[in-house]
Parts: C-alpha cells; structure tokens; sequence
C-alpha cells in the first residue's frame, strides 16, 4: 500500500492504471450491450406479465399470458415448428461433410468449387426465400418438373399445409448445409496425414475410417456446426415471412414468427403475449447456450 | 488426405470425378441458376409459356437498368451501406477494446463478462424484440437509420467480442510482458502493440460483419419502415409488390439485393473463410 503523497493525476494513472485499463477499454462495450441486449431480455420477462398494446397504459395480469398461451392451438402449431426444425436442420451437419469429403480433393479448379459450393450461404435469407419460393411455384417453378423426371405428381409445396414447413426447412438446410460443408473442409485440412497413412497401413478404409480416425479428429467441426445449425433453427424468421407469412392457414408457424405477429402485425399489438412466447423461447435457448458456455467453462480452466 | 486423393486412384475414377463436379455444382445451385436465367428474360417468354428454355432474346441489361431506373432499389442499396459500414466500424472498434482488455488483463469478473458477451450473442431475438422497439421510439430515433446501427453495433459486440479476444489470447504475450518492463502505458501497449497484430482479425470480422448487417431483414422490419431508412432486404418485398408477377424483374431486384456481399466474399475469401471457422480447428 503506497500513501496517496502526490495527487498527480499522471502518476495516480501510473500505479493503477493495470486495475483501471480493462474497465476503460470494458466500458463503452459493455454500455452498449447492457442498454441494448442485457437489459432488454430482463424487460421482455416483465412485459410478459402485462397487458400492454405498445402505446397505452401496460395493466399487470400475472402469469395470464402464459395460461392463455397454453390453450392457444397456434402456440402449439408454433412450437411443433419449431421441433421440425430443429430435428431437420441437424441434416445440414452430416449434409455438410458429405459435400466437404466430395470437395476434399486436389484437382484443377477445386477452390472455385469449393467457393461456388459455399456461397448459398453468403447471400441473404430473404433472396433465398424467394429464390426457393418460386423454384416451388407451380405455374413457373422448375421443382415440379424435376420431380416429375421421377415420376412424382406435381404438387404445390407452399400452398399445402401438410408440407410447407418441410418445403420452407428444405431451403434453410441450403445455405445451412453451405455452412456446415466449410467447417468441416477446413477441419479436415487440419487432419494428420500420419494419422490417416497409420490406419490405412492397418487396412482401415471408407466408413471405419471415416468414423474412427477422421471423426474424432473433426470434433471441434462438429461442435461448431451443431451450435450454429441449432441456433440457426431457432432463429428461423425470415425465409418464413418472405415464402409463406406462416401461412397457409398459419401452419408453417414458429415460435419466432409467431411472436413477431402477435406483437407488430395488423392482428393488434400484443405486446405481453409477445413477450410470454419471446421468455418460452428464450428458455428453450438457454438451454443451448448454458451448454455451450458449461464446455467453453471447461476449456478455459485448461489456460 | 482422406478421402483418397483422386490422384491416386484409376484414371477412370479420376475422370468420372471430373465429369461429376459441374454437375453437382448445377444441381445444387439450380434454384438459383434458374432466377439467373428468369432475370435475363424478356417479358414475353413468360407469357408464351417459354420459361426454362433460352431466353427469345436477351433481355438482361434491360431488366437490370430497370431495376435502377423505374423503382427505390437504389435507395434501399445506399440505406443497405449507411447502415452496414457504420455498423462494421463501431462493432470493430469497440470489439477491439474489449476483446484487448478480456485477453490481456487477469481479473475476477472477466469470464463471468466475457461469458454475458458470448451469451447475449445467442439470444433469439424476439426476447429483445419488444424492449428495444420501445427503447428506439423513446429514443426518438424509430424509422432511422441511426436507431438501427446503434442496435446492430451493441448486438454484434457480442460476438465480435468473443472473436477478438480468442484472437488476442493466441498472440504472444511476451511482447505485452516486453512493453511493459520498458514502461509503456497500458493505452500505448494497445494503440501500437496489440492493434496492428490484429490486422488480419480486424479484416476478417468486417467481412463477416458486413455479410451478417447486409443480410439482417428481422430487425430493418422491426424498427424501420419507408423506402427512407429501409435497407434492401426489406425493401425487396416493396420492390416484388411493385413488380407483381414480373418474374424476370423480380428475379433481377433479388439478384441486384443478394450481389454486394457475394461480390464481398469473393474479394475477401480468405479473411471471411478464416473468419467463419475459427475454432473449427483445434
């Protein structure tokens, strides 16, 4: 403990600036997120037990929102959505590194490939909404052709509520799949020569290969690949809003767009019920991110 | 190398894997390549039923000076960089710092915050929805450009944050312990040590930042709404209402919206590649 003798501020900012330097460097970051991210989810959780049209006076109805959320059929199409999609687009993973060993190779041309394979996912959810949403259009789209080459009766994929969610996860898994086949191809550049030569001298080849000696070796991939696509999932709202507005008859739904209706579209701003399906959400998330944040925990005590 | 590489293999299966690419590649971008192919279409082939043949006549300059000249889409292109580069520039720079004092500094809280940071970067949106609306229109900045970029830079700190300070924790610390035992100020030991090694970090996340803003679409609905403020994601479905049922123009407006950070992508591959799969590799 040195006595404070000299009050200059330069020496002050001397002796402490080790403790002070982070907190400078903190601040303005952490400001920006607490106002815009760290607070809002704590609001959301409070407005969830209003009723509240955005404008007016916000009246408290304790756990109401949630009751009524409970014999709400949408919610339920909402949620069921949501599994589909979840369940499906862990495709794009194995999707992903079945392009990715296709690509692994090393003849003329393959970066070019290799970008042209990848860029679905470069361009905006929006266009390939639409790009999907007309590839299904049955007066103009090419899907109805195509899958008539196997002898497939047309169908109306967007139009039917029956399939439209599978038709809408269908173009997700594009540029979804895009994402996941560039982890691998860079996880499998990082993949010991010695290793590979070591099994196949042992005769390992194909799917035991694949499965004992490449797979383990491409975890920190996989890992990866399973959080984005899982976030990914839950996230899904705009190719919904472009290709279908949750239609026909709301059947292709989720959670994420079904709150985003609820609280901004021309059925009435319902804030609080909003906020309710936002907290179910968000629950269902957490658990994903006190999962990923648990093994992210693990690995830090390793430094 | 697995699989075996092709070279190894007979010169059958070597060239039956040649023949293969392209047309993997078409079937896979074959939504696509058939918008491409609507956006050079003249008008008429769609009404004479003419739809995946070649075009009658080449019709694309038409169609893509018409998307410029006789709709907002170049409004919507310039709201589309008014609210992706600002948003780029602060994201970085306050990542930069944060990363700096996460990756360098020993102190109790600093995973409990670097974890609020990497945590808030997976939240769905919606639950910051409602609040950040309200928060925009007290704010008085609702339908703004400005409302917009300053929610897109908090939200992207998140991860930027994660992905500079796993940067910074790989530099080498000697050449912090170094500048310190000379006595060069922590401020110093940022602006001239840390920061110019985090060139290829800094080049990486902008491309990908660039990508993830110029893609948003969620939150350009949420807090904006004319043809003023609205950036092209969300202008699309204006422009698509315009042009009800003209396909070839439709087709041309979304190609025009999804170019810029393709034309992105291919210019900055590696840093965006580099960028997308850190952590990909042990």
């Amino acid at each position: 403990m040195s006595a404070p003798s000299d009050t200059d501020q330069r020496s002050w900012w001397r002796r402490n600036q080790m403790r002070a330097a982070p907190w400078l460097f903190l601040a303005p970051g952490i400001a920006f997120f607490a106002l815009y991210v760290v607070f809002p989810i704590f609001q959301s959780f409070q407005i969830s037990l209003y009723r509240w049209d955005g404008l007016g006076e916000a009246r408290y109805i304790g756990l109401r929102n949630y009751e009524d959320l409970f014999d709400d059929p949408a919610f339920y199409t909402s949620l069921w959505n949501n599994v589909r999609w979840l369940v499906l687009y862990l495709l794009a993973i194995p999707g992903g590194l079945f392009i990715a060993l296709f690509l692994n190779q090393q003849v003329r041309g393959i970066r070019l490939y290799k970008s042209l394979f990848f860029f679905p996912f470069v361009i905006s959810q929006v266009v390939v909404g639409l790009v999907f949403a007309w590839f299904y259009n049955p007066s103009i789209g090419l899907f109805n052709p195509l899958i008539g080459l196997f002898g497939f009766s047309p169908m109306n994929v967007l139009g039917n509520p029956n399939t439209v969610t599978y038709g809408i996860i269908a173009a997700g898994l594009w540029p979804q799949v895009a994402y996941c086949m560039i982890l691998y191809l860079t996880g499998l550049n990082a993949v010991d020569p010695e290793q590979v030569e070591a099994a196949r001298l042992d005769g390992a080849k194909g799917w035991p290969m694949l499965w004992y000696v490449i797979l383990p070796q491409l975890r920190p991939a996989t890992f990866i690949a399973v959080v984005v696509t899982v976030i990914g999932a839950l996230r899904s709202f705009d190719m919904i809003s472009v290709m279908t507005n949750g239609g026909p008859f709301g059947s292709s739904r989720v959670l994420a767009y079904y709150m985003f209706e609820v609280s901004l579209s021309e059925y009435g701003f319902r804030m609080g019920y909003g906020a309710a399906i936002a907290v179910i959400l968000f629950l269902i998330m957490l658990v994903y991110i006190a999962f990923f944040l648990w093994r992210m925990w693990r690995e830090e005590r390793g430094y | 190398m697995f699989p075996t590489p092709v070279e190894k293999r007979s010169a059958a299966i070597q060239a039956s894997y040649k023949a293969l690419l392209p047309l993997a590649l078409i079937l896979w971008l074959l939504p696509l390549l058939m918008v491409a192919l609507f956006s050079i279409k003249p008008d008429s082939d769609f009404t004479q039923g003419n739809l995946w043949g070649l075009p009658s006549s080449f019709a694309g300059f038409e169609n893509y000076t018409r998307v410029f000249t006789d709709s907002a889409m170049p409004r919507y292109l310039l709201n589309s960089v008014f609210i992706t580069v600002p948003t780029v520039i602060g994201a970085v720079a306050l990542s930069c710092m944060t990363g700096f004092a996460l990756g360098v500094y020993r102190f109790r809280s600093n995973i409990w915050i670097f974890f609020m940071f990497v945590a808030g970067n997976f939240v769905p949106f919606q639950i910051l929805m409602v609040p950040v609306r309200d928060l925009t229109l007290n704010m008085g900045l609702y339908d703004t450009r400005l409302g917009l970029v300053l929610f897109h830079i908090a939200f992207q700190t998140g991860f930027c944050t994660l992905f500079m300070r796993n940067f910074i924790r790989a530099l080498p610390r000697e050449l912090i312990e170094a500048a310190r035992v000379e006595g060069v100020s922590e401020i110093r030991i940022f602006w001239y040590v840390v920061l110019p090694l985090m060139r290829p970090a800094i080049a990486a996340l902008s491309v990908l930042i660039f990508t993830f803003i110029w893609n948003d679409y969620f939150w350009a609905v949420v807090l904006t709404q004319g043809v003023e403020t609205q950036p092209v994601t969300a202008g699309i479905t204006a422009f698509n209402s315009q042009f009800r049922a003209a396909y070839h123009m439709m087709s041309a407006g979304s190609i025009i919206a999804a170019l810029p950070p393709v034309m992105m992508f291919f210019l900055m591959q590696k840093h965006f590649i580099a960028g997308l799969t850190l952590g990909a590799v042990k």
